[in-house]
């Protein structure tokens, strides 16, 4: 099996989702595209599906925070075509407050977690996930700790106050 | 002459045929230099109490090859290594089913205060959660570090009163943590 071109997986994604994605570039190769909410499980149950592309492995889902946005989260899918060795990205960006949106354990069992995950760094909600609940932080932590607002460094810390370094 | 060394007497009364010291002395002694310690060790400090414990440096020289895995028999609990905070109530569960009398030592910059790790997920020092006796600064300490904060256990434990749970500042300092 030969690697398919960017061109080509481009043409098979215009055949089907023409005007519901945008492409964002082409960084070190690999196709970045944007689309919605609403049609984010299409896209990836074609990807999957699709006789030809067969993108059957997800490498990851995460997410990015950019404050000065209009649609502040960005949720980011990776998949990877095992088949054809060819990967692409897909990103849905999100307005803070209405962070939803539809889960992809329907379509691949290994998404619970990487949701999981979002969900417990983000904040973002991932509707008709099994158990959506936090799984690295502690479970009564209350913030969502990579999102920008959210101070990096512990309060509690005593010995890098500045009146220790003449400061 | 052999050159194995053996523990000073305590202070005390000697004369032909008998020697008289106080019980405390007696039983800070033996309890010093038969200390059990129970490692924690989470990260890279718990690799440089590996060396501690090899043939090299040798804590048995202490009194101390007896590891214990079991908290109910441990007398002294070793923090060697980054504890995250979602590791704070496992620690505390550790050290709340540890007999008495116990001693705990910070190994390490990231158990003493959480070191580099000045970030959300990691204890700020383990004596945010439990009382430590002694603080081995270092990341990670050489092994000398940690038998010189071992030492400085044992002088603790020589000079502690046989009863200390019993007491007012001991108890204090216990309900400062919620403990008891």
């Amino acid at each position: 099996m030969g690697k398919i071109t960017n061109e080509e997986l481009l043409n098979s994604l215009n055949a089907k989702f023409e005007g519901l994605f945008t492409v964002v570039g082409e960084p070190f190769g690999l196709l970045t595209i944007d689309t919605t909410r609403d049609h984010i499980i299409d896209v990836l149950t074609f990807l999957k599906t699709d006789a030809a592309l067969q993108f059957i492995y997800l490498t990851d889902i995460t997410a990015i925070h950019y404050p000065e946005q209009e649609k502040q989260i960005g949720v980011i899918y990776h998949l990877h075509s095992l088949v054809n060795n060819v990967r692409i990205r897909i990103k849905v960006f999100l307005v803070d407050g209405d962070l939803h949106i539809p889960t992809a354990t329907t379509i691949w069992n290994g998404a619970n977690w990487m949701e999981r995950e979002t969900y417990d760094f983000f904040g973002v909600i991932f509707d008709g996930h099994p158990d959506l609940r936090r799984i690295l932080n502690v479970d009564d932590m209350t913030a969502f700790p990579m999102r920008r607002e959210f101070p990096l460094e512990d309060p509690n810390r005593v010995d890098k106050k500045d009146y220790f370094f003449g400061r | 002459m052999s050159d194995i060394q053996i523990v000073g007497a305590p202070a005390g009364v000697e004369g032909a045929g008998f020697f008289a010291t106080s019980l405390d002395k007696a039983v800070g002694l033996a309890r010093a230099n038969s200390l059990w310690p129970l490692p924690f060790a989470t990260s890279c400090c718990g690799i440089e109490f590996m060396a501690t414990m090899a043939s090299h440096y040798d804590l048995s020289r202490f009194g101390a090859e007896r590891l214990s895995f079991s908290p109910r028999q441990a007398d002294l609990l070793m923090v060697m290594g980054t504890i995250a905070k979602k590791m704070g109530p496992v620690l505390r569960q550790v050290y709340l089913q540890m007999a008495e009398p116990r001693w705990v030592m910070a190994v390490g910059a990231c158990a003493s205060s959480g070191g580099i790790f000045d970030t959300y997920s990691v204890l700020q020092g383990i004596d945010e959660i439990i009382p430590v006796d002694v603080y081995v600064p270092g990341c990670p300490p050489r092994p000398e570090a940690i038998i010189d904060g071992f030492m400085n256990i044992q002088e603790l434990v020589k000079t502690e009163s046989l009863r200390r749970r019993n007491t007012p500042e001991y108890q204090k300092l216990l309900a400062s943590y919620g403990i008891q």
